[in-house]
């Protein structure tokens, strides 16, 4: 094979790995946008939120430590332990429910019946607050974040490679991984909702208000299930990525990055946005890789807008979204 | 306004005494009062008709019953107890199902999953034990498909219990609508304009239906409808409203020839 088909496969393989994680944040937008019909801006913070919360707990940090040394002239620097990756996980996803009871306590119940923008503006609101108490809470500066998952290269699969076409591909054992767990989060996400009584309910909730209320389910708590999982799906997405490229305030930029992703994909499927992620990633490291030196590189920043802007000119409802006919 | 006695058998079936009673109904919104001062009651195992021409708070009123709307003034009474304020799920949760006006289904979800989520109600095995069919949930799983498919095959939509609703005519819709809320085992039924934009025959269909859902279950149905003959032939007892207030109350034959009943629907001018 020549050696710029084995490059544009190589590259093509870890645009599918970066795509896993765009999928990822993509799936919290699409659960809450298909329940509660509310897109979520916060989403984004949420992944940064919970990966230093995760932080926090995992070095022993005590929340709000500089407030409380500020106000009490005290000099508190952690409690001075390490909890377990696993249980810390535990306590961030306890913090993460919290916060979607919160949500729907003192913000989501005010705005019942309000315009979609309104609950849309609700949310960029959301998401400055929840930064600023990510920073309050654990401090602002850079993190690293190591629960122990593998990284570095794949060993295994270079030697496979070069053996059979005398160049070895080099895949992250992380991308590896995240790609794994995305993919039994979604079987999970998928047995929860086909299988459950609470699925079945959340998937009522997102075809029809009324109607599930006049079969027995609360709204609220629907609502606050959904904001759980979604939490849920952030902590995950936070993990990979803080792992990835360490826990600071750019990573609740890659939200942005969700928007061509949900817009390939339709606001309202969960596959469309696994596909949309796996395109955007695919495409701009193959665009990045085949295009990029014509033009002089760094196609990766705009590369995905652009093709978002151009399947909102010719299928504004995505790949899987639904079709929507206005009768008049 | 004669009652029919407690415990008197019609055509066989037994209507027993008062399931729910409404008493001094008051709702406003804002300035204008869509219910003034009502009261009636339904009686167990009864099929007790509202109507009235527009605007005259039928949907009002059965939006109180099942607990949409709550009324500034009055008392609901249920199964003998006063019922508080309560959200339409609790309501649900009560026992007491309905049917939208205009149709509400999930589109999206197949004839047999909109008819079992009728049954959400009914389940209460863990999530877990859910996800992975576990024990009590896999025989709770059974129970309730038993249920569901009764209703199905009562209601005569078998050959669609796989096509998505949004698929569906309109007709088939209002059916799969009455299916989910009889899949609930509901103590009251609640129809609003069960056969609104109906054509002659599916309204024949559709009338056999609450008859006989009325009949083999023996439920309690309260219902909305525009089409007097329907009205005349299906209820059991009617009550009459004109601008928000309670104008008739009584067997069909009795309200028939209730004047201001006439009035109200030849259109006399109100002074």
């Amino acid at each position: 094979m020549p050696d710029q088909v084995l490059f544009a496969l190589e590259v093509t393989l870890n645009g599918l790995m970066a795509g896993v994680l765009y999928a990822l944040v993509a799936l919290g937008f699409v659960l809450i946008y298909k329940a509660s019909g509310i897109f979520n801006y916060a989403q984004g913070v949420m992944a940064l939120f919970a990966a230093m919360t995760l932080v926090g707990i995992m070095d022993g940090q005590v929340p709000f430590e500089h407030l409380i040394n500020v106000i009490f002239g005290t000099d508190i620097h952690g409690f001075g332990w390490q909890v377990p990756a696993l249980l810390a996980i535990a306590l961030t996803m306890a913090v993460m429910v919290l916060f979607a009871w919160a949500v729907n306590r003192f913000v989501l119940r005010h705005l019942v019946n309000q315009e979609p923008i309104i609950l849309f503006m609700a949310t960029i609101g959301l998401a400055y607050f929840l930064e600023g108490l990510g920073d309050l809470m654990w401090g602002s500066d850079i993190k690293t974040l190591d629960v122990g998952l593998p990284q570095g290269l794949n060993g295994w699969i270079d030697s496979v490679t070069f053996e059979m076409f005398g160049y070895g591909f080099f895949i992250d054992n992380l991308d590896i991984v995240a790609s794994v767990i995305a993919a039994l989060l979604v079987a999970g996400l998928v047995l929860f909702s086909q299988f459950t009584k609470q699925g079945r309910a959340l998937r009522a909730v997102a075809d029809d208000h009324q109607a599930a209320l006049s079969v027995g389910i609360s709204l609220s708590f629907i609502w606050v299930l959904v904001w759980s999982i979604a939490g849920f799906v952030a902590l995950v997405a936070g993990i990979m990525w803080g792992a990835k490229s360490g826990v600071q305030f750019s990573l609740s930029l890659i939200a942005l990055k969700a928007l061509p992703v949900l817009m390939l994909g339709g606001f309202t499927s969960i596959p469309g946005a696994i596909v949309g992620g796996l395109i955007i990633g695919v495409g701009e490291k193959l665009f990045e890789f085949l295009v990029g030196p014509l033009v002089g590189g760094a196609t990766e920043n705009w590369f995905a807008y652009v093709l978002a802007l151009l399947f909102l000119v010719f299928r504004p409802q995505g790949l899987f979204g639904e079709k929507i006919i206005e009768r008049v | 306004m004669a009652d029919g006695a407690g415990g008197a058998v019609k055509d066989g079936r037994t209507i027993g005494g008062v399931l729910m009673d409404l008493s001094n109904i008051t709702l406003r919104f804002g300035g204008v009062e869509a219910i003034k001062d009502i009261s009636f009651d339904i009686r167990e195992g009864e099929i007790r008709a509202i109507i009235g021409p527009n605007g005259a708070g039928k949907s009002s009123m059965l939006n109180v019953i099942s607990g949409f709307y709550v009324p500034q003034e009055g008392e609901v009474w249920f199964r003998g107890a006063r019922r508080p304020a309560m959200k339409p799920y609790q309501v649900a949760r009560q026992g007491i199902a309905r049917t939208f006006q205009n149709i509400a289904l999930f589109e999206g979800m197949s004839v047999l999953d909109n008819v079992m989520t009728g049954r959400l109600t009914q389940m209460t095995a863990g999530m877990a034990a859910q996800a992975l069919w576990l024990g009590r949930a896999e025989r709770e799983e059974v129970a309730n498909r038993e249920r569901v498919e009764k209703v199905i095959d009562f209601l005569e939509i078998q050959h669609i219990r796989k096509t998505p609703v949004g698929r569906l005519p309109y007709g088939l819709k209002k059916r799969v609508e009455l299916a989910r809320a009889l899949a609930a085992e509901p103590k009251l039924l609640l129809l609003d304009e069960p056969m609104a934009g109906m054509n002659v025959e599916e309204k024949e269909d559709m009338s056999r239906f609450i008859l006989d859902v009325n009949d083999e279950f023996g439920t309690t149905i309260a219902l909305i409808e525009h089409d007097m003959g329907v009205v005349m032939d299906l209820s059991d007892r009617v009550v009459v409203m004109d601008y928000g207030r309670k104008i008739g109350d009584g067997t069909p034959a009795e309200v028939r020839s209730n004047q201001e009943v006439i009035d109200a629907y030849l259109g006399v001018a109100h002074d």
